[in-house]
């Protein structure tokens, strides 16, 4: 079963709750697997510690152009609507970055001057944390397109009952390509009006995918008004609320010195259990109950 | 004219609450949010819309069912999986050929290759901008459909409109509220910018994104400073974060303790130096004062600058003389 963690808006807890939920599974001896999705800036390992055994580059086609095949047509700036090949009266010249690789001006060129070259666009790694199989992309510095890294990671074959995909913030490409295929989401939150309003944005979007999802409210501090008021708001949205973690000061110094938080604050594995029960309740049902 | 940007790398970290308080301290301003994945700045700015936009973000393939002849040939040279045909799919008629709208990019290999010229590609509208009024200045700011591309095309749209807006009607500080992360929007948000502001939290966390976004400052060219938020609740990681600016050349100029009056004041739609005078609040005030002092001697923006780089053509724009 594949559960991407997301949030919408970003420093929810999403990395925190991926992890744990990861850390708490496997010592009940589930094979468990965590993939960081969050390529342009993945947390994961630094709280997972894993032992890398594979890392390698994830390349993007670009087309390369053979100049004394070229005879300057020009159809292949014509077929690319990104602007990522232009035709000059000399040459042809290529813009690796605005390239989608999409393979329209191989297949546009009639001299067949066209071919396709591997370029660099970030890296993956992969290994163990424990018995946690640990899957790592990151993207390099000044690369704007992500989805790459994120679709290489998804093609890694992996053996788990249970994989946790840690998305990255937001809602729009990115986020949409660590969701593709998932069996449910679980969308961490924070009461705040920010919290609230991001939260609904990713509602919308795993309601357009058709991905069941639950809530998970971060950093609750249950006394006061305004958040009776924030909790009677969420209520109104369409999906279950499955956990509320306290704010607590002991976890928050276990996140900030990159530690496992359930293994350091009990208190915090307890406010998770519910969590976990769900989550093997769908394993066993092989489905996931939410549906939209 | 000058601009300043708002950028964290890690999210959650506090960007939007810093660029409520220096939008309120320094009016009148144009403020940007670009963070339009997740745009929150209106939640605080309470501002009052003049003007709305629908946003062309590039187009999407569509089928035209009666012209189909359902042959495949999409189905083969679609890199994307955009094009849906299964058996079964509640949502394709029975054998027919539907195009998967959040996952085409728009590339029209489909469109120059379908033999029976059944596909077109059309303008597709996924998102909104607005043009706002705050008690401080103007907002511009925008909402993307959920699941949508080319954000990176929105938030260079956006920075074009506060520019021309700034420029005309003489306002010499534009603020601008970036997204999360290091890639398209982000590029988008801070090419050709006068000042980077990097808002960081002493977590590993905070500091490993740290890193990633000040050698992104860098390779573009942009300055960069530095402000940690609720640095004192891991007093080491700040002074390690703050050993790593230097290493990088953005140095921290600012420090916020935590401080709950910024959640309430959040809860209050409120920016937090309006309502408070707590250490937080006294905090930005001083980052405030700081930023403008280095916003002066830093470069000016023009107004239509950066527009002519594409937001994703970073090698053109480090090797010049290309142009689009």
């Amino acid at each position: 079963m594949k559960i991407v963690i997301a949030s919408g808006k970003g420093g929810t807890g999403k990395t925190t709750v991926a992890t744990n939920l990861a850390f708490l599974l496997a010592r009940e001896g589930l094979r468990v697997a965590y993939v960081d999705c969050d390529v342009e800036e993945p947390n994961g390992h630094l709280f997972l510690q894993p032992v890398i055994e594979r890392e390698w580059p994830i390349e993007k086609p670009v087309p390369v152009v053979e100049s004394q095949r070229c005879t300057q047509c020009g159809r292949c700036s014509k077929a690319c609507r990104f602007g990522a090949i232009i035709s000059l009266p000399q040459r042809t010249v290529v813009f690796p970055e605005l390239c989608h690789a999409c393979g329209g001006c191989q297949l546009a060129c009639p001299a067949g001057a066209i071919s396709e070259k591997g370029r660099r666009v970030g890296t993956v790694r992969a290994g163990y944390a424990g018995t946690i199989q640990f899957l790592g992309g990151e993207l390099d510095i000044g690369q704007p397109m992500s989805p790459p890294v994120i679709r290489a990671l998804k093609e890694t074959p992996l053996e788990a009952d249970l994989v946790f995909l840690d998305a990255p913030p937001g809602t729009s490409c990115p986020v949409v390509e660590t969701l593709r295929g998932a069996d449910m989401a679980l969308l961490v939150t924070e009461p705040t009006p920010f919290g609230l309003y991001d939260l609904q944005l990713a509602i919308r979007l795993v309601r357009a995918l058709s991905i069941p999802a639950a809530v998970i409210v971060n950093r609750v501090v249950k006394d006061g008004e305004p958040f009776l008021q924030w909790r009677q708001r969420l209520k109104q949205l369409p999906v279950p609320v499955w956990a509320e973690i306290p704010e607590s000061r002991a976890i928050a110094e276990a996140y900030s010195s990159g530690t496992i938080i359930a293994q350091n604050v009990p208190e915090f594995a307890r406010e998770l259990q519910p969590v976990m029960h769900k989550l093997k309740a769908s394993i066993d049902e092989g489905t996931c109950r939410h549906q939209w | 004219m000058k601009e300043l940007v708002v950028i964290s790398g890690k999210g959650g970290t506090g960007k939007t609450s810093l660029t409520a308080a220096l939008a309120v301290l320094s009016s009148p301003c144009v403020v940007t949010d670009c963070d339009v994945d997740a745009p929150d700045l209106h939640l605080v700015l309470q501002p009052q819309t003049i003007q709305q936009q629908p946003f062309v973000g590039g187009r999407k393939a569509c089928i035209i069912t009666s012209t189909c002849r359902k042959c495949g040939k999409c189905v083969e040279l679609c890199r994307f999986g955009a094009i849906r045909h299964k058996k079964g799919d509640a949502e394709c008629e029975e054998g027919g050929f539907l195009i998967d709208a959040l996952a085409c990019e728009g590339c029209g290999v489909c469109v120059d290759h379908c033999p029976e010229r059944a596909i077109e590609l059309r303008p597709n509208v996924n998102g909104q901008w607005y043009l706002s009024r705050f008690h401080g200045g103007y907002l511009f700011h925008a909402t993307l459909d959920v699941g949508s591309e080319n954000s990176g095309k929105l938030v260079t749209q956006l920075r074009r409109a506060a520019h021309e807006f700034a420029t005309k009607r003489g306002v010499p500080l534009i603020l601008t509220d970036g997204p999360p992360g290091i890639g398209c929007p982000v590029i988008a948000s801070l090419t050709g910018a006068s000042l980077a502001l990097i808002v960081t939290e002493p977590t590993v966390a905070g500091l490993h994104d740290f890193e990633r976004i000040a050698r992104l400052c860098r390779q573009l060219g942009v300055p960069a400073v530095t402000v940690i938020n609720k640095a004192d609740i891991n007093p080491e990681t700040s002074d390690r974060i703050a050993n790593s600016s230097i290493r990088y050349g953005t140095d921290v100029i600012g420090m916020i303790p935590f401080d709950s009056d910024i959640v309430r004041a959040q809860m209050a739609a409120r920016s937090v130096v309006e309502v408070s005078d707590g250490p937080a609040a006294r905090a930005m005030r001083a980052i405030h004062s700081t930023v403008m002092s280095r916003l002066e001697k830093a470069l000016d923006v023009h107004s239509g600058e950066f527009i002519t780089i594409d937001v994703t053509q970073i090698d053109n724009v480090k090797s010049k003389g290309v142009t689009t």
